[in-house]
C-alpha cells in the first residue's frame, strides 16, 4: 500500500479548515451546521442519497462519506454557477418521479426503489442525470481541494503513488 | 501618448509568434510581441486534475479568460450556441506566453513527405479540399533541424524506417521505457511493425541550461514542474527579450489590424492590460494567434478595399478548419500495467500513416499520456455501467490494467469547416467572436474506424484480455491541433498565403502558425508550426534586407 502519511484525515480537514475559513469541509449533512452554499437542506438530503447511489460505498466510502455532496454544493458557487437552475429542477423531478412511482420522496424509498428511480431517470436521458453523474464522478475522483474526495479516498482505493505531486511532501489544498 | 514605430509587431506570444520574435529580433528588427494571456512560470504549476488546459471541467489553467472570450458554435442540426473555453465545440489553445506549447504533451514530429503531397498522391476525394503544400518536405527539413536542436527534441526515430530523411539525428537520448513501452514494444515486433521512440520537446538530459525530465505523472495540460519540457515560452520568447530588441506585452488584445489608404498595413489596435485602445504601428505585421483567432483577426480587419475581411477576397480565410481525429483503443489485462512513469507516451509507429488500403492517408499511433484517475472515466468500456456498484468496482480492479493507444488521424480538409465572425455574439471588448462550424469528412471518419481496428490488434497482441475502441463524433472542433484556415498556396483565388506565409492581398502581413497548414499531418503538429515559423521568418528577413517591405 501507498503511504499517505503527510495527507491524513485530520491534517486533511485541517488544512481544508485553513483554506476556507470555516467549517465547510464537514458539511455534508452528517455534522451539525447550517453550511450549504447552495442546496437546502433538504435539496441537500436529495443530493446526498442520489451520490451514494451512483458511487456506493465498499472497497471505501461512498460518494456521500467522500465529500461529494459537498464538491457539488461548492462548485454550484463557484465553476458550475450555469447548472444551479439544472439542479433545482433536476432534483423536483427526481422527486416527482419518485413519488410517481414509489408515492414518496426520493429520500423516503428504499435502496432498490432510489436505483430504480435512478434508472428511469437515466433512461430518459435527461441533461440533468447526466450532470450529476459527471459532477459525483469529479468530485470522487477528482482533486480534494475541490470540496469532495475526502481524505483521497478515492486514490488510495486506486493505490495511487504519494505525494500525488513529486517531490512535493506539502499539497496545497486550496482551490482557486 | 503614442506608441514608438516599430518595425515588426507579432500577434499571439505562442509557437509560430515566439520563433518569430526571436528571428526578427536577432536579425536586428525592433519588434513587439503582444500576448492576449499572461505569462506563467513553474511556480504556477499547481497540478489540479479537473482545472487544466486538458480536462478543464472546471476551467482552463492557462487561458483564455472564460467570461471574457466566448465563442459561438453550430451544431450539425444548424444550432448555434455560445460555448465556453472549457466546452469542446470552442476548440480552445490555451492563451498565454508559450501559447499550446506551454502545457502541451510535446511531441515533436515531423511530416512526412508525403503529407505535403496529398492531392498529388492520393488524388482528389470528392467533397474535401484536399491539395498539395506549395513546398515541399525538403524546403522544411533544414528548419525542422533548425527548430530540434535550437529548442532541444528527445527520443530515437532511428527505427522508424518510414520516416523522412533527415540530416542529423536527434540532440537527446529518449527516456528509459516505462511498463506500457516495455509491454506494446514487442508486440508490435511481433506483428511486423516497427516501433520507436517518440521525439518529444522534452529534455532527458540537461539542455539549453534547462533540467531533465522528472517523469511525473502531471504531464500534457499542465506546466511542467521542472521546466524540463520544452516550449516558446523557455526557449525563443527569452532569448528574443535578450536581444533588446524586443518587448513582450501581455494581456493586450488584437482587436484590428490597421490600413492605409492604399491598403497596406501600418501596425494593430490592440486593448492593453488597463481596457485602453492602443495603436502598436510598425512596418511588418505577424499573425500568430493560432487558427481559429488568426482567421477571426483577418476577417475582422474591414477596409474599403477588403469589405469581407483582410486577405479574404477570395472567401477562403476561415475555412477548411482541420485538427485531429482521435481514435483510440483500450486494453485491459490481468497484470499491473502502471509503473508512476510519467509523462506515459513513450512509443509509436507509423507504419499506418500511409499506404492503408483505399485511404488517403493514416495516423501514427503512439500510448496515451498517463490517465489521471478522473480522465480514466473516458477510457471505460460500453459494457460497464456508468455508474453505480459495478462501475466502481470496474474503476478499481482496471485502473492500473488498461493500456491506450491512441493516434491523430490526418483529416480531409472540408471548405464549409469554417471560421466566421460572428454577425451577432461580441467578445469582452465588443469584438465580434468566431463562430465556428461544420463537419467531419466522411473519409476522415473511414479512416478513423481503420486506424481503430490497428490499434486494437495491437492490443489484442499485447495480451488484453478485454479490448474496446472509441471514436471522435463527426462535429468539427479545432482543439489543440487547429489548422488550415489561412491556407498556403501559389493561386490567390484558391488560398490565403504565398509560400513564404505572406498574405497575397498585402505583403507585410505574414501569417505564422498552424492555419498556413494545407493539409495537417498524421501527426502532433507543434513541431511543424516552429519549423514553419523558422522557415517563414527566414524569408521575411531576407525580404526585409532589400525592400524593408515597403
Amino acid at each position: 500500500m501507498p503511504k499517505w502519511n503527510g495527507f491524513g484525515r485530520r491534517k486533511f480537514l485541517g488544512m481544508g479548515l485553513a483554506a476556507s475559513g470555516a467549517a465547510t469541509l464537514v458539511s455534508c449533512g452528517r455534522v451539525k451546521g447550517p453550511s450549504w452554499r447552495f442546496f437546502t437542506d433538504d435539496q441537500s438530503l436529495t443530493i446526498q442519497a442520489i451520490c451514494e447511489q451512483l458511487i456506493p460505498p465498499g472497497r471505501g466510502p461512498g460518494a456521500a462519506e467522500a465529500g461529494v455532496p459537498n464538491y457539488i454544493d461548492r462548485q454550484l458557487t463557484l465553476h458550475l454557477k450555469r447548472h444551479q437552475q439544472a439542479y433545482r429542477q433536476g432534483l423536483a423531478t427526481v422527486d416527482n418521479l419518485s413519488r410517481q412511482r414509489f408515492g414518496g420522496r426520493f429520500v423516503q424509498l428504499s435502496w432498490v426503489q432510489q436505483t430504480q428511480v435512478l434508472m428511469d431517470l437515466e433512461k430518459r436521458a435527461t441533461p440533468f442525470f447526466n450532470l450529476i453523474v459527471a459532477h459525483t464522478m469529479q468530485g470522487f475522483y477528482g482533486d480534494p481541494r475541490h470540496g469532495g474526495n475526502r481524505d483521497g479516498a478515492s486514490w488510495k482505493m486506486l493505490g495511487l503513488p504519494f505525494p500525488p505531486v513529486r517531490g512535493r511532501i506539502k499539497y496545497e489544498s486550496k482551490a482557486s | 501618448m503614442a506608441l514608438k514605430h516599430v518595425n515588426a509587431v507579432i500577434v499571439g506570444a505562442g509557437a509560430g509568434g515566439g520563433v518569430a520574435a526571436k528571428e526578427l529580433a536577432s536579425a536586428g528588427l525592433s519588434t513587439v510581441l503582444l500576448e492576449r494571456g499572461q505569462w506563467y512560470s513553474a511556480a504556477d504549476c499547481r497540478k489540479d486534475d479537473l482545472l487544466n488546459q486538458r480536462t478543464c471541467v472546471l476551467g482552463n489553467a492557462f487561458g483564455p479568460d472564460e467570461a471574457r472570450n466566448p465563442r459561438v458554435h453550430v451544431d450539425d442540426d444548424g444550432r448555434e450556441q455560445v460555448v465556453l473555453a472549457r466546452e469542446f465545440g470552442y476548440s480552445n489553445v490555451a492563451a498565454c506566453v508559450g501559447g499550446g506549447t506551454f502545457s502541451y504533451g510535446a511531441q515533436a514530429w515531423r511530416y512526412m513527405e508525403k503529407d505535403f503531397r496529398m492531392r498529388s498522391t492520393y488524388g482528389a476525394v470528392a467533397g474535401s479540399t484536399l491539395e498539395d503544400w506549395p513546398i515541399t518536405y525538403d524546403d522544411l527539413e533544414p528548419y525542422y533541424e533548425k527548430a530540434e536542436w535550437e529548442m532541444g527534441v528527445s527520443g530515437d526515430d532511428s527505427g522508424n524506417i518510414f520516416k523522412a530523411p533527415r540530416r542529423r539525428p536527434l540532440p537527446m537520448p529518449p527516456l528509459s521505457p516505462n511498463l506500457e513501452y516495455r509491454i506494446l514494444e514487442p508486440a508490435a515486433r511481433r506483428l511486423g511493425l516497427h516501433p520507436f521512440d517518440i521525439p518529444m520537446l522534452r529534455n532527458t538530459v540537461q539542455y539549453n541550461g534547462r533540467s531533465a525530465c522528472m517523469r511525473c505523472r502531471w504531464c500534457a495540460g499542465f506546466a511542467c514542474e521542472v521546466n524540463a519540457r520544452t516550449g516558446t515560452h523557455n526557449t525563443v520568447i527569452p532569448v528574443a527579450l535578450a536581444t533588446g530588441n524586443c518587448e513582450l506585452r501581455t494581456g493586450c488584445m488584437v482587436k484590428e489590424i490597421l490600413l492605409d489608404d492604399r491598403g497596406r498595413a501600418t501596425g494593430v489596435a490592440y486593448f492593453d492590460g488597463r481596457d485602453e485602445l492602443r495603436r502598436q504601428t510598425a512596418d511588418v505585421v505577424v499573425v500568430s494567434g493560432s487558427a481559429v483567432e488568426s482567421a477571426r483577426l483577418l476577417l475582422n480587419t474591414k477596409h474599403r478595399l477588403f469589405p469581407n475581411g483582410l486577405g479574404n477576397r477570395y472567401d477562403w480565410v476561415g475555412r477548411n478548419l482541420q485538427s485531429h481525429a482521435y481514435p483510440a483503443a483500450m486494453g485491459l489485462f490481468d497484470h499491473d500495467t502502471y509503473d508512476d512513469l510519467g509523462p506515459g507516451a513513450q512509443l509509436a509507429v507509423s507504419d499506418y500513416n500511409h499506404g492503408n488500403p483505399g485511404l488517403a492517408g493514416g495516423a501514427m499511433l503512439a500510448n496515451e499520456f498517463i490517465r489521471l484517475p478522473y480522465q480514466f472515466l473516458d477510457r471505460i468500456p460500453p459494457s460497464v455501467p456508468r455508474w453505480g456498484a459495478a462501475h466502481k468496482e470496474f474503476v478499481r480492479k482496471a485502473y492500473k490494467r488498461t493500456v491506450v493507444v491512441t493516434g491523430p488521424v490526418q483529416e480531409m480538409p472540408v471548405f464549409n469547416i469554417r471560421v466566421q465572425a460572428d454577425p451577432k455574439v461580441k467578445d469582452y471588448w465588443g469584438v465580434p467572436v468566431a463562430r465556428i462550424s461544420g463537419r467531419k469528412h466522411p473519409h476522415t471518419m473511414e479512416i478513423q474506424r481503420y486506424i481503430a481496428t490497428k490499434a486494437e490488434a495491437w492490443m489484442k497482441e499485447a495480451g488484453a484480455n478485454l479490448t474496446w475502441t472509441t471514436l471522435h463524433p463527426p462535429m468539427a472542433v479545432g482543439g489543440q491541433h487547429q489548422a488550415g484556415t489561412c491556407r498556403m498556396g501559389d493561386d490567390p483565388k484558391t488560398s490565403v498565403v504565398n509560400r513564404f506565409c505572406q498574405l497575397h492581398d498585402v505583403d507585410n502581413v505574414f501569417v505564422m502558425d498552424g492555419s498556413v497548414h494545407v493539409t495537417n499531418g498524421g501527426f502532433n503538429p507543434a513541431l511543424t508550426i516552429l519549423a514553419m515559423a523558422y522557415y517563414s521568418s527566414d524569408n521575411l528577413i531576407k525580404k526585409w534586407k532589400g525592400t524593408r517591405l515597403r
